[in-house]
């Protein structure tokens, strides 16, 4: 066996990566002893930020990147990759986070945005990304720019899963539709998606996105998680629905197996048994600010 | 094609890139099914263990006595094809693993975790791999881990910089990359043909 020349941040290594962490569990950590209690559970990944969603709500004003030092400490203190977020269109925050080794961005939308109307061009990057998205042309255009993976936005740090049920369906709903739309069709579908027509001429013919799509935003429950994976998403986010319990430890495991038995009721009546109190939730008519409307 | 002669094909199921194998040994005429418990098991006659998160996939494994099931079956004679977190899996020794992960042994090699390199290192080549025909092979490294040390009766099929990258012994086969994401099916040709014989 003679060198190998190596090429890295190809889509495929990007997507591939998403298509690794399919089927589990990625969890919002604030310092190094909640990213190994997320690993000891059984998590496929941290991310992490200085503040969880349901607190940024709380605490209000410019939520951004998360210091490069806590970053540090988590990465240091697990073997699971390590994601973490930068405000949309922030591509120099983006670019410290590549710089420090993180293995997945989140351009988010639960951080204050820092451009109005252009999201990172993602395809500058070695570093794969991951967007929100609420509706079929947002995710395609977020595939556009370059994302490797897609998750619903939901609405981050209510404990609500209603708006994250209203995106996968969305999103799920107006693929089937297009699978059934002919050629001419697929060009009106391109314009009224605001969607590149390629993009939409090849999920027309595959019936999927071409990266995979995880559900984020509310999940606060073994059978949320179970719920949003039968709507057809492929892994979950959970942000403050683990640390903001009472008993992060077990809710955190009993996620994490809900995720994998997703489809066997009996299993995720098990691990909810007896789980304390989950997160505190919020109507999403009560909010002031719903970030799920950040992004375009 | 070697359908009927290679039975049914389980795909560990847990967690990870399922149905990419799932897709490309269906496309190979095999019949597959998910394995997620002991259960699951006992209708299978060879096994896929694919790449996700090895600590993931080794707790739920264990939580479950699928993991004690798998060992059964593998000390038996079972076939195995795994790759990424799959051959760490099924390595005797795991390096820069958890404190409390185990393995399945049935390989006898010491497998090094993120062996090179965070995402940022994730990186495509093109291999050469003993016992295949035509060009090399588009390799897709994902985090993923090399072989460290090789025991007697260990094949060593591809290299990478001297590491050992795919192996075979036995009648278990193991990859530190991802041929079910390259397009291209002669590792799992290889694998199903061996089922046959």
């Amino acid at each position: 066996m003679t060198e190998n020349e190596r090429t890295t941040g190809t889509q495929l290594v990007k997507r591939g990566l998403a298509e690794m962490l399919t089927g589990g569990v990625i969890m919002d950590v604030v310092d190094a002893e909640q990213a190994r209690i997320a690993e000891d559970a059984g998590a496929v990944a941290v991310m992490a930020l200085e503040r969880v969603p349901s607190d940024i709500r709380r605490d209000g004003g410019v939520a951004r990147m998360s210091d490069p030092a806590m970053i540090e400490d988590i990465k240091a203190a697990v073997t699971i990759p390590v994601m973490a977020k930068a405000r949309i269109g922030h591509f120099a925050e983006a670019q410290v986070l590549q710089s420090l080794g993180v293995d997945f961005v989140d351009e988010s939308e639960v951080l204050t945005p820092a451009d109005e109307s252009h999201h990172i061009d993602k395809w500058a990057f070695e570093v794969p990304f991951v967007c929100g998205a609420t509706n079929l042309g947002e995710a395609l255009r977020r595939i556009s720019e370059g994302a490797a993976m897609l998750r619903s936005k939901g609405e981050a740090g209510t404990g609500n899963i209603v708006e994250a049920v209203r995106h996968l369906r969305s999103i799920r709903g107006d693929i089937a539709k297009l699978t059934v739309a002919d050629s001419a069709e697929q060009f009106e579908w391109a314009k009224r998606l605001g969607a590149p027509l390629p993009l939409v001429q090849e999920v027309a013919a595959t019936g999927k996105l071409p990266v995979p799509l995880f559900c984020a935003g509310g999940i606060a429950t073994p059978a949320d998680a179970s719920l949003v994976m039968q709507l057809g998403a492929e892994a979950v986010f959970v942000g403050s629905g683990i640390f903001k319990s009472s008993d992060p430890v077990r809710m955190a495991s009993a996620v994490v197996e809900a995720t994998t038995n997703y489809t066997d009721p009996v299993i995720v009546a098990k691990v909810s048994r007896g789980l304390g109190d989950a997160m505190p939730g919020l109507e999403i008519a009560s909010l002031q600010t719903t970030f799920a409307e950040r992004g375009w | 094609m070697t359908a009927a002669a290679g039975g049914v094909v389980g795909v560990l199921a847990l967690q990870g890139a399922v149905r990419p194998h799932q897709h490309v040994l269906e496309g190979l005429g095999v019949t597959t099914t998910l394995v997620r418990s002991p259960d699951d098991l006992e209708s299978v006659d060879a096994m896929v263990l694919p790449g996700g998160e090895s600590t993931t996939i080794w707790m739920l494994a264990q939580a479950n006595g699928l993991a004690a099931a798998l060992k059964h079956r593998l000390d038996g004679g079972m076939p195995a094809l795994g790759t990424c977190a799959g051959m760490i899996l099924l390595a005797g020794t795991v390096l820069d693993g958890r404190a409390d992960q185990g393995s399945l042994g049935a390989l006898d090699v010491a497998v090094r975790r993120n062996a090179f390199g965070r995402q940022v290192a994730s990186f495509e080549a093109d291999l050469a791999v003993d016992g295949l025909a035509g060009p090399p092979f588009h390799a897709v490294f994902i985090r993923a881990p090399f072989v460290e040390r090789v025991g007697d009766g260990v094949e060593v099929l591809a290299s990478v910089d001297g590491h050992p990258v795919a192996i075979r012994q036995g009648a278990v086969l193991a990859t530190a990359f991802h041929p079910e994401l390259a397009g291209d099916d002669r590792i799992h040709r290889m694998f199903v043909g061996s089922l046959a014989g």
